[in-house]
């Protein structure tokens, strides 16, 4: 039997903010008065216990690409920024467009500290063209399925897509790229691309997907995700959207809330994402639209690279950077109201993924241990040489950031105390 | 200043000093023995990536009259072999003991990323649409030739400005040194947020060379037609080219300027070029000079040491005295 007690914290969750004790015994949280004494003490003092964060988007690199990560550096790179929970996107090697890959990847997982949720394909081999077997994918627990990449073109292959899924309760996940709009681009289409000489990607490459897509979610009925959307202009249809009934929810990458294709100056390619680093002022709005509660979800993206495919020339560059271990941080460091940052990063993520609503995942005995503790004031210098990832490409490398994972606590385990791993 | 990437890393005053002592480096090209010890014992490496022998020749001609020895890198670059490491060429380099790399490259940026891993001083030759500022000096030097002080003096530049490097150094130096900059283009050839750049932007050439001091050619590819950018090239050349007739209407003082090589019945209509107002020769002459200047700036020991300037260079070609 484990116990343990969380002292001194602040207890954060859906239902608000107290100064609380937290038990813990085995994988459950319980009363701290049910709390044996023999229990270990973890200090919370000056420090936030929230619910365990969830990351509805991050590659782990297996199987087929294990130079870049593996479920064993990337579930302590997980477990180190936060994470209890992490939803692995289906563009593997093989992909996961059948039971089978994900019951593999699923014993690969047993290797990461934190909880893997396995996100399916939406078409055979993410080609779109012929729907992946969504019954089945459904039948073995998937609840997440996209094409990852520039998502499913074809409009009446996605609309079958959302009509086929609704009795499964699987939500299509979609990013949103027009790729004939984007085609070449290496950045976003603007000033900065203007005289830097590198092809752009307009904003109404990513705004006009939104739209139609949502147009086929009210069409449909269905549930629909929208990934790492990242102009100001797709936050707002999507939140209109929302008013107007239509079930869709969207999330951002904790890049996008900092950097912006100025950025972009010096060619640094550990900055090449996708999408691309937006203008300084949908920064700017994608900040406020966190900070107001419309923005649903903040993710990591977490793309790990190994060093040789960044040190190209920008344009044959992969695109992508690391981002478990930085993603609390970067968005604890925008000035954003913690319990927003915590909406977006733990509740939300955790009802859209169905591991349960707000009011049944908080902190209250009887609900799953599972746990972070943040000291939200402590500052650390971003270092791939450092973090536990495999992978060498952070956009904030050398960044100075605010916010710390002190403890993280997984099934009534605890894998990472005093910021490091405990095993 | 220990690179030379682009122009708007130049400060005005670096340009003007570039512009300033180019004429000290024209003069040694005039002299029987054209050489000048000014870098003996320092080695460049051209470094080219993607084929352009006037460049390179231009370069090479420069480290060889101030007295460097040169090396020539030839990377054999295919769509496979693109994604060669740049840090594994760049430590090779750094390796052999190089003091200036001049570098071209296919892909916008390149020369930055070398800088992170060379201790020796980087030379923009060209990268993909961004820069090359070395070709901007030329320019700019060959203009204040024909123009003098290009305060005030309005400039056209015609052509597919989307895809140019030249384009976007020549905007920046010529604005640097007070021109007035306009910019002919089909709307589909000129580059996003164009709003942003310290130009004046026409889709009317005519209307544009009436009171133009100097008109700069831009290449046209004929890819360009492919990707429908424009409709083809015979509609461009009516619309964007240099025909006869609008040559015909031009002062015979303003200068017409191309970087190379020209696509004759395109951007320029066949005979134009032969007109004595075409200075692409002056151009290439004035290249070899400006880079030497460059060089001679970056890796030299000072404007102390300039090569000096005989009084009339041109006079008396076959006087050379050491310096």
């Amino acid at each position: 039997m484990t116990a343990l007690i969380i002292r001194g914290g602040t207890v954060i969750d859906s239902t608000g903010t107290r100064t609380e004790d937290v038990g813990v015994v085995d994988d459950r949280i319980v009363d701290v008065a049910a709390a044996p004494d023999s229990a270990t003490v973890i200090d919370a003092t000056g420090c936030v216990v929230s619910t365990g964060l969830v990351d509805l988007h991050a590659h782990m690199g297996e199987p087929g690409d294990e130079a870049a990560e593996t479920m064993e550096s990337g579930g302590r790179a997980a477990v180190l920024g936060g994470f209890t929970t992490v939803l692995v996107m289906p563009n593997t090697m093989p992909p996961v467009d059948t039971a089978a890959v994900v019951e593999h990847i699923r014993t690969l997982a047993n290797a990461a500290l934190c909880h893997v949720e396995v996100a399916g394909c939406i078409t055979v081999d993410r080609a779109g063209t012929h729907l992946a077997p969504l019954g089945e994918l459904a039948e073995v627990g998937v609840r997440f399925v996209t094409d990852c990449g520039a998502g499913v073109q074809n409009p009446l292959l996605l609309r079958r897509a959302l009509e086929y899924t609704t009795p499964f309760g699987l939500t299509i996940a979609q990013p949103a790229d027009c790729v004939e709009l984007s085609v070449g681009a290496e950045m976003h289409e603007g000033e900065w691309s203007s005289w830097l000489g590198l092809p752009g990607a307009p904003s109404e490459a990513e705004e006009i997907m939104v739209m139609r897509d949502i147009a086929l979610a009210r069409l449909t009925g269905a549930r629909l995700h929208f990934q790492t959307l990242s102009t100001a202009r797709s936050f707002a249809l999507v939140a209109e959207a929302q008013r107007a009934g239509i079930t869709v929810s969207a999330e951002i990458a904790s890049h996008h809330l900092v950097l912006c294709d100025a950025d972009l100056s010096t060619y640094d390619t550990s900055r090449k994402v996708e999408p691309p680093l937006r203008e300084l002022s949908d920064v700017a709005a994608v900040r406020h639209d966190v900070s107001s509660g419309l923005i649903d979800c903040i993710v990591s993206d977490h793309t790990p690279h190994s060093t040789d495919r960044k040190e190209r020339p920008f344009d044959a560059a992969e695109a992508g950077s690391v981002g478990l271990e930085t993603a609390l941080a970067v968005a604890l460091s925008q000035d954003i109201a913690i319990s927003q940052v915590l909406r977006a990063m733990s509740w939300r993520p955790a009802e859209l993924l169905g591991l349960g609503s707000p009011s049944e995942r908080t902190i209250t005995p009887g609900v799953t241990a599972d746990l972070t503790i943040i000291d939200p004031h402590e500052r650390f210098t971003v270092s791939t040489q450092t973090q536990a990832t495999a992978g060498t490409n952070s956009a904030f490398e050398g960044a100075e950031l605010r916010g710390r994972v002190r403890t993280t606590i997984v099934d009534g385990r605890v894998v990472v105390h005093e910021g490091e791993i405990t095993q | 200043m220990k690179h030379l990437l682009s122009i708007d890393e130049l400060s005005e005053a670096d340009l003007r000093e570039i512009l300033r002592i180019t004429p000290s480096f024209a003069e040694v090209a005039q002299r029987r023995i054209a050489k000048v010890p000014a870098l003996r014992g320092q080695t460049v490496a051209l470094l080219f990536y993607e084929d352009s022998t006037r460049t390179r020749l231009s370069f090479e001609v420069a480290a060889k009259r101030l007295s460097a020895d040169t090396l020539n890198v030839s990377v054999k670059t295919s769509s496979v072999n693109k994604g060669e490491s740049l840090r594994d060429t760049a430590e090779t380099i750094e390796a052999m003991g190089i003091d200036a790399v001049v570098v071209r490259h296919r892909s916008s940026g390149v020369p930055w990323q070398l800088t992170k891993w060379l201790d020796a001083s980087v030379i923009n030759a060209g990268d993909g649409w961004h820069q090359h500022p070395t070709q901007a000096l030329l320019d700019c030097f060959t203009l204040q030739q024909k123009l003098g002080d290009l305060a005030g003096s309005h400039i056209v530049l015609v052509g597919d400005i989307k895809h140019s490097r030249v384009a976007r150094s020549d905007v920046q130096a010529l604005t640097m040194l007070g021109a007035e900059v306009t910019l002919v283009a089909p709307p589909t050839l000129l580059p996003p947020a164009i709003g942003t750049w310290p130009v004046r932007t026409s889709h009317d050439l005519d209307a544009s060379l009436v009171d133009a001091d100097a008109v700069y050619l831009l290449r046209m590819q004929s890819e360009r037609q492919h990707e429908a950018l424009v409709p083809d090239l015979r509609e461009y050349s009516t619309l964007y080219g240099l025909t006869a007739a609008r040559a015909a209407k031009l002062s015979p003082h303003v200068p017409i300027l191309h970087p190379g090589p020209m696509n004759r019945g395109v951007e320029i209509a066949a005979d134009v070029p032969d007109l004595e107002q075409v200075v692409v020769v002056d151009q290439v002459r004035n290249g070899v000079a400006v880079r030497m200047a460059v060089l001679f700036l970056l890796l030299g020991s000072g404007v102390n040491d300039l090569p000096k300037v005989h009084a009339q260079p041109q006079a008396d070609a076959n006087v050379g005295t050491a310096v």
